[in-house]
C-alpha cells in the first residue's frame, strides 16, 4: 500500500513522520540531529531514499545531511562513513559544508557588494543554507538556496558546492538589501518541463528567472506592488516570501508575498493580485494541491507585525479558482487562543489520490489534512518551533 | 600528544567521546599553534572543517571561544605559540561555544 514521509525541520532537530495511504496513524522519528537548527530537508523525486538536510548553527556554521535510505541513517557526502577522511595528496575532506561564493577570476576580490541596511556597500557573507531542492532526474544533482542571497549546486551528492554566481552579477545585484530575517534565497523552483528554467526568490529583493539552467538571470517582479517601493516599476527591491506551481503547468506561478497574494499566467513576467476576500493577504506559505492546478493554499497571518492568525483562529485558505475566491478551512485546527505562525518552507502536499495538506508551526505542532484540506488532525503537537515540512508520496 | 576538548555538539558530528588527542606539526621553533592545533584537528576530522573557523576567511567562527590554562585565548594571534602546557598534552586546549539562551 503506498504512504506517505513528512520530513519536519525544527529549532532543535528533524523529525521523520511515515504513515500508511490512510494517514492516521504516523511513526515518527527523531530528533535526528538534536539541539542544531533544521532549515529544510527534501528528497530526490528521481530516489526517494536520497534525502538532504540542512543543519545549521549560529555557533558551528553549516552541515549538509545526506540520507541515502529514507532518513534512517545519515551521513556528512563529504566524509561518508567507511571512505578515507583525506584525499590522496593528504588534504582533509569535509568539502560539503563548503559555501565559497564566486570571486573575480582576474583579482580574486568579492564578485560584488550588496545595500546593507544603511546603505552602505557590504560584503556577502554566508550564513546558512535556507532551502535545498533536488534536481528532478539526478539524485546526485541538488540546489542550495543560502544567505546571504547566491545560489549553489552540486553535482555530486551534495559532497561539493558550486555557486551558480550569474544570479549576483545580474546588476541589481548591488542594490539588494536584506529584509528583517536576513537577505535569504529561499525558494527555488525547477521546470519540470524545460531543464533549462529555474525560479528562484530573494527576501527582500524579489523573484528571478534563469532560462539557461542558470547562467544569467534576470527579475521577475512586474505588477508586484509594495509598500515602500514608491517606484511601480522597481525592477527589485520586493519581499517576495514564497512561490509554488504545479508541474502540470509551470507557466503559472502562485506567490505570498510579504502582503498580497499574487498570480502569474506567464512564468513570471508579469503578476495580479488574487488576495479576494481573505482576512489579510499577509503571509509565509503557499501550496498547490498536487491535482487540481487551480486548487491554491495560503494562511494569513495577521500582519508584518503581528505574526499570528487573525482573531486567534488558525484558518487555512484555499481556493478552487486559482485565487479571488477563498473558503477558510478550520475542522480540526484551533478556533480560538492560537497565536503560532507558519514559516514559508513550512507547508506540502502529498501526490495520493486524495490529496493530502501537511503544514508545521511555530508552536511545535505538525497538522495533516488527508482530504485536500477539509478536516484536519496533528501529527505532533510539541515539538520545537517547525522550520520546514516536506512529504514524499512512497509507492 | 596535544589534548583538544570539544563542545557536545562537535563531539557528535566528529563522532568522539571525551577529549581528543592529536599528534601536532610544530612550527619551526618547535612550538605548537592555535593554527597548528586546528589544522591537525580537521586533518583528523574533516567534518569539523567550517564549524570552528570559518571555510574561507579560516578566522574563529563569533560564538566559538578558546581556553587554555585558564586563560581565554580567543583573541590571540592564531600563530601565536600556545602555552607550554598545552604543548606537552598537561593541559587541554578548550574549543567552547558562547553561552546564550535559547
Amino acid at each position: 500500500m503506498s504512504g506517505v514521509r513528512v520530513l519536519v525541520g525544527t529549532r532543535k532537530g528533524a523529525f521523520v513522520m511515515t504513515s500508511d495511504g490512510k494517514r492516521k496513524k504516523w511513526d515518527i522519528s527523531g530528533p535526528h540531529f538534536a539541539g542544531w537548527e533544521i532549515y529544510h530537508m527534501k528528497g530526490s523525486p528521481a530516489n526517494p531514499n536520497r534525502l538532504y538536510a540542512s543543519q545549521t548553527s549560529s555557533w558551528f556554521g553549516q552541515i549538509i545531511q545526506r540520507s541515502d535510505d529514507g532518513g534512517k541513517t545519515w551521513h556528512q557526502p563529504g566524509t561518508p562513513p567507511g571512505e578515507p577522511t583525506t584525499t590522496p595528496e593528504g588534504m582533509p575532506k569535509g568539502e560539503s559544508n563548503k559555501f565559497a561564493y564566486d570571486t573575480s577570476p582576474e583579482t580574486g576580490k568579492p564578485l560584488t557588494t550588496h545595500q546593507w541596511y544603511d546603505g552602505t556597500p557590504h560584503p556577502w557573507e554566508f550564513k546558512r543554507v535556507w532551502h535545498l531542492e533536488p534536481s528532478l532526474t539526478d539524485p546526485d544533482t541538488v540546489y542550495a538556496g543560502v544567505e546571504d542571497a547566491a545560489l549553489f549546486r552540486s553535482a555530486d551528492g551534495g559532497r561539493t558546492w558550486q555557486e551558480l554566481s550569474g544570479l549576483r552579477r545580474h546588476a541589481s545585484g548591488c542594490s539588494w538589501q536584506p529584509g528583517a530575517g536576513g537577505m535569504c534565497l529561499h525558494t527555488i523552483l525547477l521546470d519540470p518541463s524545460d531543464p533549462n528554467r529555474i525560479f528562484i526568490a530573494i527576501s527582500a529583493a524579489g523573484s528571478f528567472r534563469s532560462d539557461d539552467a542558470g547562467k544569467t538571470w534576470r527579475p521577475i517582479n512586474r505588477g508586484l506592488k509594495s509598500e515602500g517601493i514608491p517606484d511601480p516599476n522597481a525592477e527589485v527591491g520586493h519581499c517576495v516570501h514564497r512561490i509554488a506551481m504545479h508541474r502540470s503547468r509551470p507557466g503559472v506561478l502562485f506567490m505570498q508575498k510579504h502582503w498580497d497574494v499574487m498570480r502569474s499566467d506567464d512564468g513570471g513576467e508579469s503578476w495580479r493580485e488574487i488576495s479576494g476576500n481573505l482576512p489579510t493577504d499577509f503571509g509565509f506559505p503557499i501550496e498547490v494541491h498536487a491535482h487540481e492546478p487551480d486548487t491554491i493554499y495560503v494562511v494569513p497571518i495577521k500582519s508584518d507585525s503581528e505574526h499570528f492568525p487573525p482573531d486567534g483562529k488558525l484558518r487555512v485558505y484555499r481556493s478552487r479558482t486559482g485565487g479571488n475566491e477563498w473558503e477558510a478551512l478550520t475542522k480540526g485546527l484551533p478556533q480560538s487562543d492560537c497565536y503560532v505562525n507558519v514559516l514559508r518552507d513550512a507547508m506540502a502536499v502529498d501526490s495520493l489520490d486524495s490529496c493530502g495538506v501537511y503544514f508545521g508551526t511555530t508552536g511545535g505542532q505538525v497538522y495533516a489534512s488527508a482530504d485536500a484540506g477539509n478536516n484536519w488532525a496533528p501529527i505532533v503537537r510539541d515539538l520545537p518551533a517547525v522550520v520546514s515540512v516536506e512529504v514524499q508520496t512512497l509507492p | 600528544m596535544i589534548r583538544v576538548v570539544l563542545p557536545a555538539h562537535l563531539r557528535k558530528l566528529a563522532q568522539v567521546d571525551g577529549e581528543v588527542k592529536l599528534d601536532v606539526k610544530l612550527d619551526v621553533e618547535g612550538q605548537a599553534t592555535q593554527r597548528s592545533v586546528l589544522d591537525a584537528l580537521e586533518a583528523c576530522y574533516p567534518m569539523l572543517r567550517g564549524t570552528i573557523r570559518d571555510h574561507v576567511t579560516q578566522k574563529r567562527r563569533a560564538f566559538v571561544r578558546f581556553f587554555a590554562c585558564s586563560q581565554d585565548l580567543s583573541n590571540e594571534p592564531p600563530d601565536a605559540p600556545l602555552p607550554d602546557a598545552v604543548a606537552t598534552g598537561a593541559e587541554p586546549f578548550m574549543v567552547v561555544g558562547a553561552m546564550a539562551g535559547g
